[in-house]
């Protein structure tokens, strides 16, 4: 029997010829990362350990970006704090100000994280990093401690559910659609403690920022990881990226798999999850005509520069609804500057958004675009349970970035092929 | 350990933002994470749980964000276990660090109600309803986890490794 590419991921970062599901293993990780709500927690249950320093001061990265620019004294202080040990640990990798971003944007684009590698961070989307060809995954913060005081972290080998995409896209449908879709067929916990393996050959024409937007959603099912095999898209996003030398595993024919699930990717119309949870996937046919109060273009699902093109592609030379605040939320400064190059950053001031610095801000209710009791937004982010964008009797619909800047000029949620109306 | 508390009883996929709304993750205050926990799910929650109240919920409990502060908030609040058909994989594993109790056992869940009396004995992993009777049989720890809990959680299991002086190599960038 052979095994999966998580298997090998998994065997080699343990030092061992080959590791199977449900067993338990001592993982040395390549990179650590927490955020401004969970470094406090992980920099104390660190110095409670007794660890005086980190494993290694180039491979524990530190990005506030939840609460940033800092949106009360309270949270000021958090970043302090981990500014404070950034520099008594002499971490190589802090950003903030002028370099920051959203972590999972930030930590692909800096080329950071690379195929084969191994990283864990406290923040449930770190399964993001999957898109390359690596193991990441979310952990608590004492996880995460442990990560950093010793460089290596217990996992339980996942079993893997193999998802093959087939078929041929249609308009408007991006990696932010499939995985909805994806899930709104297994449910919230229908790959609990697994691995979601992404293959078949319409990912072919899925592009590196489609990838990320899938692998990060991993976790909306539950999943331990998401993961795809390094093909020459890969390739290619990593070659003006880093100079590191990296390692491609790849899935055996006869690797074990609990589950192989085929999916026709020309089933798939632009997609909306309805309230209270990701799964409630309906084709946005279903969920038209609901009228919006808010729309957010942004995230680590969805806030690089492609998105930001689809929303530019819809918006330019039109008017956003005056009922509907708009936010769009480049993820890096970076992608704030291309955007800015390419004219789109003007195009969305003049058809009537609010373009703000990278942040998580609105995604989890944070501030910048918080909901009032009553209101509706279609986000472009990842979760949409009770209260996670603002008031608990606030409602978040999820799209991909077409229907959410679609919904952005005609007030209410449409297909963007019905943009021509406005 | 022989824990004795009233159930708080709820569905399915009750998530992290349920437990602690993100808008009070400016502070890592056990305390005044406990003042909200649950709020958006149940108001009556904080003001009414009782020091060893238990919650009880069906599939996937603590699903979403990786935030440590929703077992805290509720170890804070004076919840002494959580008992669930089934645990989300991070909550599952913040709990074990923390030493909040957790048990899986989903006939057990379907057996309780709100409010119900219960007896927990964590050396056993049995549930016993008062109301009903019944005494169940949780899903045990694996090995592994126990051996941490047994540590006194992750940190304990960490700092007994590097008191024994294997760990403290200097940082490689210092070499």
């Amino acid at each position: 029997m052979g095994s999966t590419i998580t298997q090998k991921i998994l065997a080699h970062h343990a030092g061992m010829e080959e590791v199977k599901p449900g067993q338990l293993i001592n993982a040395r990780v390549d990179l650590v990362l927490a955020n401004d709500i969970t470094a406090p927690l992980a920099i104390q249950a660190l110095r409670r350990m007794g660890a005086k320093k980190v494993f290694n001061r180039e491979k524990v990265v530190l990005v506030p970006d939840h609460f940033t620019p800092a949106k009360d004294i309270q949270s000021a202080e958090q970043v302090a704090q981990m500014r404070q040990f950034a520099e008594e640990q002499g971490l190589i990798h802090w950003f903030e100000g002028g370099d920051a971003g959203i972590e999972h944007v930030l930590l692909p684009e800096k080329g950071m994280v690379l195929p084969g590698e191994l990283v864990v961070g406290a923040d449930s989307h770190t399964c993001t990093y999957g898109a390359l060809g690596a193991f990441s995954t979310g952990v608590g913060s004492t996880d995460a401690a442990a990560a950093m005081a010793l460089g290596e972290i217990w996992l339980k080998v996942p079993e893997t559910i193999k998802f093959i995409y087939k078929g041929d896209f249609r308009p408007w449908v991006g990696g932010k659609d499939l995985i909805l879709y994806t899930i709104g067929k297994i449910g919230v916990d229908g790959a609990l403690y697994k691995t979601m393996e992404f293959a078949g050959p319409a990912l072919r024409n899925l592009s590196m920022d489609g990838r990320f937007t899938m692998a990060n959603m991993a976790i909306e099912a539950g999943a331990k990881n998401g993961i795809f095999h390094v093909d020459e898209v890969t390739i290619a996003y990593l070659r003006d990226r880093t100079d590191r030398d990296y390692q491609i595993f790849s899935s055996d024919a006869d690797a074990p798999y609990l589950d192989v699930i085929e999916l026709d990717v020309g089933d798939v119309e632009p997609q909306v999850s309805l309230p209270h949870l990701p799964s409630n996937a309906v084709p946005v046919s279903q969920a038209k005509g609901i009228r919006i109060d808010q729309v957010v273009i942004g995230s680590c699902t969805n806030g690089r520069l492609e998105d930001l093109e689809i929303a530019f592609r819809l918006v330019k030379g039109r008017r956003i609804n005056p009922k509907v605040r708009t936010l769009i939320i480049p993820g890096t400064q970076e992608i704030m500057l291309e955007a800015l190059r390419r004219g789109w950053i003007e195009a969305f001031v003049k058809a009537g958004a609010v373009v703000c610095p990278p942040t998580c801000g609105p995604c989890l209710g944070g501030h910048m675009g918080v909901l009032a009791s009553g209101e509706k937004a279609i986000a472009t982010t990842n979760r949409n349970f009770v209260g996670r964008m603002g008031h608990a009797r606030s409602e978040v619909y999820l799209a991909g970035p077409a229907v959410a800047a679609a919904t952005a000029v005609a007030g209410e949620i449409i297909h963007p092929d019905d943009i021509e109306d406005y | 350990m022989l824990l004795k508390g009233r159930a708080w009883r709820y569905g399915a996929n009750v998530d992290t933002d349920a437990i602690i709304p993100a808008r009070y993750l400016n502070t890592s205050d056990p305390h005044e994470l406990a003042r909200h926990v649950m709020e958006d799910l149940d108001p009556r929650f904080s003001q009414e749980v009782r020091p060893g109240d238990i919650v009880v919920a069906e599939e996937n409990f603590g699903s979403g964000s990786s935030r440590e502060h929703a077992p805290i908030a509720l170890k804070a609040a004076g919840v002494s276990a959580v008992i669930a058909s089934s645990f989300a994989r991070i909550f599952y594993r913040n709990s074990v660090n923390i030493g909040l109790p957790i048990l899986e056992c989903s006939r057990a869940v379907e057996d309780i109600q709100m409010g119900d009396l219960l007896q927990v004995s964590l050396e056993e992993g049995t549930i016993t309803n008062t109301r009903s009777g019944k005494t169940f049989k949780a899903v045990p720890y694996p090995d592994f986890m126990r051996e941490i809990i047994e540590k006194g959680g992750l940190e304990g299991y960490v700092k007994s490794r590097i008191a024994s002086g294997v760990d403290e190599k200097p940082s490689k960038a210092d070499r």
